[in-house]
């Protein structure tokens, strides 16, 4: 589950900072990447149709919000928590 | 070039079904935004919003009316009677002909397309019912005024999302100052709250879940609103020689694109906007006493429109009071200039600064005097009404108090 969770969302990053996947290293920021505040939200939604959940997020306080978007790394680690708490039973 | 003045004004909106009413509402700091009550309201994750309520259709339009007009088109013709009525004009021979309607709407007969989709898509059904081409159309609003009141001079619809009204008030004052039409009837009117509109919004992650709190450090997204807003704009001498009541002066207008970004607004465009209609009504920055805010209540309008504002204003910008009626009615937007224009109309005419309620912390990034939370009494001779839309369409309009 983790390393596939891990691709995909490497993937929708990737498509959005417009380079390849092998590209992007974990610890990278968006702002790194170059995506800026609507290449993010096009990601998120990318996410929640992927994995079929809901992501908690509010453009107009990204950093408040408990979605950690700090790096890729922090993305996914969000994503793998919101899939076992939304997957969950 | 013509002087333009404004003799009726009308409206139905989440504060009031009436211009006193609202007054009264904007007055006393009172909030229209509640809990959304509308079909599959439990599928969408923003529930709030500013509806327009204890509004029966049944009670103003018949069934055969009904078929035809949209809640975009009904609330406008409601609107549009309170300010014919107050302005005391009907239309005949050569004022008809010199007389248009110039509305501004963004989404037009949204909830008519909503529900239709619903029956073809969801339901599954193979038909619909026959006008819904002419009940959905953005132009059906201003068709029907100009219908209901014998109008036949330049009349249509202006569409610049949260602009709209303001460009669309801005056209009708173009068309009488130039002399291409004696009287106006102008505003706007919006009503996307239906599953589909608020779904569509909520995509963008900018709404609200709890409040509207404009200029607030806490601020957290906007909340739709509905409703519309009225105007009867006139050419000063024919006004003065009939001996109209005249609510207040439109001296000056200004439109800029920012030509930069789909969502993102500009400080340059917002300025330049400001600027140009300070030019056009050829006031200077320390003459304006108040400013009706776009103020949306998200993150990037808030700061980039006081960024602009100080940046016209300099110095003066600590002596102009600025205010969000958002934070009360929340965005109609293609309709909110117009609704907006009402607290214009109450600043220069009762001496009444409407303000921006919600208001909790303060933000470095909007140091302006945003008059929080309690209405203010000012005398203002002139002021300025802000619409910086989606797309970078910017469009201020400049009052005069009139006497």
């Amino acid at each position: 589950m983790g390393a596939e969770v891990k691709q995909t969302i490497v993937e929708i990053i990737a498509e959005q900072a417009v380079l390849e996947p092998s590209d992007i290293s974990l610890d990278q920021s968006l702002e790194d990447l170059g995506i800026d505040s609507m290449g993010l939200v096009e990601a998120i939604f990318s996410i929640e149709e992927r994995f079929d959940i809901q992501v908690p997020f509010n453009a107009n306080e990204p950093e408040s919000s408990e979605f950690d978007i700090s790096s890729v790394a922090s993305i996914i680690a969000a994503v793998d928590g919101l899939i076992a708490a939304q997957k969950a039973g | 070039m013509n002087r333009v003045v404004i003799t009726g004004a009308g409206t139905i909106n989440p504060l009031g079904h009436s211009v006193a009413a609202t007054f009264e509402a904007m007055r006393e700091g009172r909030s229209g935004i509640g809990d959304l009550d509308i079909r599959d309201v439990e599928r969408l994750t923003v529930r709030i919003g500013a509806q327009v309520k204890g509004y029966a259709p049944d009670e103003r339009f018949n069934r055969q009316q009904q078929a035809l007009y949209d809640r975009f088109t009904q609330f406008t013709l409601i609107a549009a009677d309170e300010a014919l009525t107050q302005s005391g004009l009907s239309f005949s021979g050569q004022l008809a002909a010199e007389t248009g309607v110039v509305l501004g709407t963004s989404g037009g007969g949204l909830g008519t397309l909503d529900d239709n989709y619903r029956a073809v898509y969801e339901e599954g059904k193979n038909r619909v019912h026959p006008f819904i081409v002419p009940k959905l159309m953005n132009n059906a609003a201003a068709s029907h005024v100009s219908m209901t009141y014998n109008v036949k001079g330049p009349s249509f619809t202006v569409a610049t999302a949260c602009a709209s009204s303001n460009h669309a008030m801005g056209q009708a004052f173009h068309l009488i100052r130039s002399g291409l039409a004696r009287v106006m009837i102008t505003g706007g009117s919006e009503s996307m709250l239906c599953f589909g509109g608020v779904k569509a919004w909520e995509g963008l992650r900018v709404m609200s879940k709890d409040a509207c709190r404009p200029f607030s450090a806490n601020r957290n997204g906007m909340v739709q609103g509905e409703g519309a807003g009225i105007f009867v704009f006139e050419d000063y001498a024919h006004a003065k020689k009939r001996g109209a009541d005249i609510l207040a002066e439109v001296v000056g207008f200004s439109m800029t694109s920012d030509a930069s970004d789909i969502v993102m607004p500009s400080q340059q465009g917002a300025a330049r906007a400001i600027a140009g209609a300070l030019t056009d009504a050829r006031i200077s920055a320390d003459q304006v006493g108040y400013i009706n805010a776009h103020g949306t209540g998200t993150a990037a309008n808030d700061k980039t429109e006081c960024a602009a504002v100080a940046s016209v204003f300099g110095r003066q910008a600590d002596q102009v009071m600025i205010s969000s009626t958002k934070s009360m009615h929340g965005h109609l937007i293609g309709g909110t200039g117009a609704v907006e224009l009402l607290a214009c109309i109450m600043a220069l005419k009762d001496g009444v600064i409407a303000p921006t309620i919600g208001y909790e912390e303060p933000d470095p990034e909007c140091a302006l005097d945003v008059v929080p939370n309690e209405a203010r009494e000012a005398s203002v001779d002139h002021v300025l009404s802000n619409a910086f839309a989606f797309g970078g369409l910017n469009a201020v309009l400049a009052l005069k108090k009139i006497g």
